[in-house]
C-alpha cells in the first residue's frame, strides 16, 4: 500500500511529531473487544440511575417502604404502510391501547403539524411540514414503509401483537417510482400542491417536479460547433442504500417536567435535538441526546425517524422508549440516495481539447422535495476546465422514501455519466484517458463550470500519480479490462466546537460533538497533541452529548478533521495561552517573554540565557490550583477554511462471459487529501469508498414489483460486497495542502465514493468492447447484453 | 458579483452585478434593495464564493476591493 509518511519540516511549519503519522486509535480497544455501546446496546434503567431519570414518586424519600423501582424500559414498535401510495383515511388504535402491556400509542395526531417553510437547521435547510409527515404519516402513505403509527408495550411480542390491533383504513392510490414515469404530466400525483420552483413563470398545475435548477458557462452552442466529435448518452443508475451495518437504533426517556434525554445512532446529536425539539414542541435546553457508537452513517444518519416517536411514545408513557429498526425497515423506510437519468452531451477536437459539455439531470426525491440535484448538478463537469457548460437538473418526487444523504451526495450519478462520456471520447480520439484529462484538468485559476475559480488543487496531480502508478502500466491478462475514472467533491467547514481540558496529572481531557465515524478521535487528538507538544497516549477524547458543549454540526460533508480539527486546534492555542500566563506568574515574568516549545513553557527563548527556565505542561497543570484554577482551552467556529478534494481511481476488472459476473482484479485510488491527519483513516476512507462505488457499480439497486413494494429489503438480495469480493484497494495519499488550514487539511470522505462507477464500467467497456448505461452492472444484465451482441453478431 | 442559475431568475435575468460593500452581510443587503425578489432568497440556503473561496453562513466575511463574487447553493454532505 502506497502511502506518505511526510512528517517533515516545511518552510512554514515545523518537524511534525504526531500529525501524519498513525498512532492507534483512541477507541480501538472498545471496539475490538466489543465493549464500544451501539445504539442498541443502551439499557437504560441501568443507566439512568443516578444520571437523569427521576423517580415516578417525587416524595418516595419520606415513604417508609422502599421506594419504587424505576421505570421499566418499553419496547416501541411502528406500524408502516403496506402500500406504495395511498389516503388514509382513519385510524383506529384503541384496540391496541386496550391491549394488556401496551403504555402508549401515537400516530399523525399526536405530532402538531407545522407549516412548510425552509428552515435552517445548522447547514441545512429543512422544511418541517415534510419532516413531521415523513416521520408519521398523516394525510397520505407515500411509500411502502411509511410510518403510520407506533406502540410502546413492556415487551416486542407485546408491541408487535398492539400493531397488529391497529386498524388503518386505506384508500390505495396510483403510484410512481421512475423518475421519469414521475415527470409525465398525468403520472399519480404525490401532492396536489406541489408546483416546481426554478420555472418563470411559475406553472399553474401541480406536478411531481419539486424543483428545477441550472447554471450555464459560456455559449455550448458555439462550443459544440467548434467541435470534431460528439459524443452522447443517457445513463440510468438505480436508488441504493447506504448500507450502514447497524440500524437505526435509540433509547428516549421524557421526565413529567418534560425534561428529555435521548441516545441514538446518528451522526450529528445537535441536529437531532434541533429535530426533535421543533417537532415535538420541546424546548432545545431540556432535551439532551447523546450519540451512541455508530456503526456506519454513510450520510443516512443525518436525518430522524424513530427518535421523535420514541421521545413521543416516552413522553406519553412517561417511561424510557427503547426502539430498534430491523433491516427490512432499514430498506424500506429509511433515507437511500435516489435513482437518477442523466443524459450528457460533449463535444472535443480532434487534439482532445473540450470544447462544450451539457448534461440534464433527473433525480428521484423520494416522497418529499430535495433530492442532491443541486450538488450533482455543481459537480458534473467540476474536474474539467470548459468553456462552454449547461446544465439542468429536475428534483422529482416519487413513492418511496424520502432520499437521504449519501456520501458526497449527487455527485456520483452525475459525474458517473460525464466520465463514461469523457473515456468514450477519448476512445473516440484514440487518445489515452488520462491525458484527454490531463489535457482538459481543471487546475488552480479554473473557472469551474458552476462559476468560482478553484485555488489551489490536486487534480492534475492525482492524473499524474494514476499515469506514473505501476498498476496503469501493468499488463492485463485476456478477456480482463481496465479503466480509469476521475471525481470531484465540495467538502464543506461549518459550525463545531471543541473544549480542552488540562487535568491535573498533565493528561488532557479533549471534548468536541462530531460522532467518530471513520477515526476522527485519532485524528483530532493527533493535532491537539502536535500543538500542545505532548504525547498521543495523553490526550483522551469524549464525544460530547448535547447539553455539555456548544452546538456542532453534522459528521458530514467530509467536515470533521477539517472543522472539528481546526476548532480543537484552537481549543489548544487557548489552551497554550493560558499555560504560558501561569508560567509567567509563576516566575513573574511578563507574558511575552514566555514562549511554548515541545509542551513546555520556556522563558527567554532566543535571548540570553535562553532555555534556563523551563516548566513542562505536568508541572503547570500540578499547580494550577494555586495559580488561579483549571487550564481549560475552549474554541467555537464556523469554519470556512475549505477546499475540495479530487481523485483518480485506476480499476481492472475480468468478466465471466459464461455468467455475466464482473470481478474486481486490481483498484487504486489516488485522492489529493490535502494533509493526511492520520494516514491510515485516510486510506481507509479511500478504501470504504471504493467498496461501496464497486457495490454501487455492479450489483447494489432498489428492486420495485409493480405492485410499487420492494422487493429486496434483505442483504441476501440486495448485494453489498464483502470482503471477499474485493482485492485489497491500494491507496496513495496526493498531499497538495489546503492553504486556508495549518495542517493543509482537505476532507477526504466523500470524493472517493465518485469514481468508482465510471471507472468500472469504463473497465467492463474495454474489456467486453460494450458500454453499459445503466447501473448496476450485475450479472444478469451483463450477461444479457453479452448474449444480445452475441445475437446480433 | 455574479448570480448564476436560478437566481438570475429573480433579477430580470441580469447575471452580473457591481456592488460596493466590504462584507457579505451588506451584500445581502445591497442586493436585495436592487432586486427585492431575490431578498428571501438570501436569508438561508445560499452561499457566497469571494475570489473562488466558498463561504457559507458568513455574513461576517469581508470581502475585499475588485473581488469577484459568486452566489451558489450551500453544499450539504453525506
Amino acid at each position: 500500500m502506497a502511502s506518505n509518511e511526510q512528517t517533515s519540516a516545511t518552510p512554514e511549519q515545523p518537524e511534525l511529531r504526531w500529525v501524519g503519522t498513525r498512532p492507534v486509535r483512541p477507541d480501538g480497544v472498545e471496539k475490538v473487544t466489543g465493549r464500544a455501546k451501539f445504539g442498541a446496546d443502551l439499557y437504560l434503567p441501568s443507566m439512568l440511575v443516578g444520571r437523569v431519570l427521576r423517580s415516578p414518586h417525587p416524595h418516595a424519600h419520606t415513604c417508609h417502604n422502599p421506594p419504587p423501582p424505576y421505570p421499566a424500559r418499553l419496547y416501541g414498535k411502528v406500524l408502516r404502510s403496506p402500500h406504495p401510495h395511498a389516503r388514509i383515511r382513519s385510524i383506529d388504535t384503541s384496540k391496541a391501547e386496550a391491549l394488556s402491556g401496551v403504555k402508549a400509542v401515537v400516530a399523525r395526531d399526536d405530532f402538531d403539524d407545522l407549516p412548510s417553510e425552509l428552515v435552517p437547521a445548522g447547514e441545512m435547510l429543512v422544511n418541517y411540514r415534510d419532516m413531521v409527515r415523513n416521520v408519521m404519516a398523516r394525510e397520505k402513505a407515500l411509500y411502502e414503509g411509511h410510518a403510520v403509527a407506533a406502540v410502546a408495550a413492556t415487551s416486542a411480542a407485546v408491541a408487535r401483537r398492539a400493531l397488529s390491533l391497529i386498524a388503518v383504513d386505506y384508500e390505495p392510490l396510483p403510484h410512481v417510482i421512475d423518475v421519469r414515469q414521475a415527470m409525465e404530466p398525468d403520472a399519480p400525483l404525490l401532492h396536489e400542491d406541489l408546483i416546481t420552483t426554478g420555472v418563470e413563470p411559475a406553472p399553474e398545475a401541480p406536478s411531481n417536479i419539486a424543483k428545477r435548477v441550472g447554471f450555464t458557462l459560456g455559449d455550448t452552442e458555439t462550443g459544440f460547433e467548434q467541435a470534431d466529435v460528439i459524443v452522447e448518452r443517457e445513463f440510468t443508475t438505480r436508488p441504493v442504500h447506504q448500507a450502514y451495518i447497524e440500524p437505526h437504533a435509540c433509547v428516549a426517556s421524557v421526565s413529567e417536567d418534560d425534561h428529555a434525554e435521548l441516545w441514538c445512532s446518528t451522526q450529528g446529536q445537535y441536529v437531532v435535538r434541533a429535530f426533535c425539539a421543533k417537532l415535538l414542541g420541546l424546548d432545545t435546553s431540556k432535551l439532551r441526546v447523546s450519540a451512541s457508537e455508530i456503526g456506519g452513517g454513510f450520510g443516512g444518519k443525518t436525518v430522524v425517524y424513530l427518535e421523535p416517536v420514541a421521545l413521543a411514545l416516552a413522553r406519553k408513557a412517561r417511561r424510557p422508549v427503547k426502539m430498534v429498526m430491523s433491516r427490512e425497515e432499514v430498506f424500506r423506510a429509511s433515507g437511500p440516495a435516489p435513482g437518477t437519468h442523466v443524459w450528457v452531451r460533449m463535444g472535443a477536437t480532434r487534439d482532445g481539447r473540450i470544447t462544450a459539455a451539457e448534461a440534464v439531470l433527473k433525480y428521484q426525491a423520494g416522497a418529499f422535495p430535495g433530492s442532491p440535484v443541486n450538488p450533482g448538478a455543481m459537480c458534473a463537469f467540476a474536474p474539467y476546465d470548459l468553456e462552454n457548460v449547461a446544465v439542468t437538473g429536475y428534483d422529482v418526487v416519487v413513492n418511496r422514501p424520502k432520499v437521504a444523504s449519501y456520501r458526497a451526495p449527487g455527485g456520483p450519478m452525475s459525474e458517473y455519466a460525464v466520465e463514461s462520456v469523457v473515456d468514450e471520447l477519448a476512445k473516440t480520439l484514440e487518445i489515452d484517458p488520462l491525458e484527454l484529462r490531463l489535457r482538459n484538468a481543471a487546475r488552480e485559476g479554473t473557472r469551474a463550470a458552476y462559476g468560482p475559480r478553484f485555488g489551489p488543487i490536486g487534480l492534475v496531480e492525482t492524473l499524474e500519480a494514476a499515469r506514473d502508478h505501476d498498476h496503469y502500466r501493468a499488463s492485463l491478462a485476456s478477456g480482463q479490462g481496465r479503466g480509469v475514472a476521475s471525481g470531484f467533491w465540495f467538502n464543506i467547514g461549518g459550525e463545531s466546537c471543541a473544549s480542552l481540558h488540562v487535568n491535573e496529572d498533565g493528561t488532557v481531557t479533549l471534548m468536541f460533538g462530531t460522532p467518530d465515524i471513520g477515526g476522527s478521535r485519532a485524528s483530532l487528538c493527533s493535532m491537539a497533541a502536535e500543538e500542545l507538544g505532548i504525547d498521543f497516549a495523553n490526550v483522551q477524547p469524549l464525544i460530547a452529548d448535547t447539553s455539555s458543549l456548544g452546538f456542532t454540526f453534522l459528521t458530514a460533508g467530509s467536515r470533521s478533521t477539517l472543522a472539528s480539527g481546526l476548532a480543537v486546534i484552537e481549543a489548544a492555542s487557548d489552551a497554550v495561552r493560558q499555560l504560558c500566563q501561569r508560567a509567567a506568574q509563576i516566575w513573574e515574568l511578563p507574558e511575552a517573554s514566555v514562549s511554548w516549545q515541545l509542551g513546555a513553557a520556556v522563558a527567554g527563548a532566543g535571548e540570553k540565557g535562553a532555555g534556563e527556565l523551563r516548566l513542562e505542561l505536568a508541572e503547570i497543570a500540578k499547580l494550577a490550583g494555586k495559580t488561579g484554577g483549571p487550564i481549560v482551552g475552549h474554541a467555537q467556529l464556523n469554519v470556512q477554511e475549505v477546499a475540495p478534494s479530487f481523485g483518480t481511481h485506476v480499476v481492472d476488472v475480468d468478466v465471466d462471459r459464461e455468467t455475466g459476473l464482473v470481478s474486481i482484479v486490481r483498484y487504486t485510488v489516488i485522492q489529493d487529501a490535502g494533509k493526511a491527519i492520520h494516514p491510515s483513516y485516510v486510506e481507509g476512507q479511500y478504501q470504504g469508498g471504493a467498496v461501496q462505488g464497486i457495490g454501487w457499480a455492479l450489483n447494489e439497486e432498489y428492486i420495485y414489483g409493480e405492485d410499487g413494494l420492494v422487493q429486496n429489503p434483505g442483504f441476501l438480495d440486495y448485494r453489498i460486497p464483502v470482503a471477499s469480493d474485493v482485492p485489497m484497494i491500494d491507496t496513495v495519499l496526493v498531499e497538495v495542502p489546503n492553504p486556508r488550514h495549518p495542517y493543509g487539511v482537505r476532507g477526504v470522505g466523500e470524493t472517493p465514493i465518485i469514481p468508482p462507477m465510471a471507472a468500472i464500467s469504463n473497465a467492463v467497456e474495454n474489456a467486453l468492447g460494450m458500454r453499459f448505461t445503466e447501473l448496476p452492472m450485475s450479472p444478469p444484465r451483463v450477461l444479457a447484453a453479452i448474449e444480445a451482441a452475441a445475437e446480433t453478431g | 458579483m455574479v448570480l448564476t442559475g436560478n437566481l438570475s431568475q429573480l433579477t430580470g435575468g441580469q447575471t452580473e452585478v457591481e456592488l460596493t460593500v466590504a462584507t457579505v452581510q451588506q451584500l445581502f443587503r445591497e442586493l436585495g434593495k436592487r432586486f427585492p425578489d431575490i431578498e428571501p432568497h438570501l436569508r438561508d440556503g445560499i452561499a457566497v464564493a469571494i475570489d473562488g473561496q466558498i463561504f457559507q453562513d458568513a455574513w461576517l466575511e469581508p470581502i475585499p476591493p475588485e473581488s469577484e463574487v459568486h452566489l451558489l447553493p450551500q453544499i450539504a454532505g453525506g
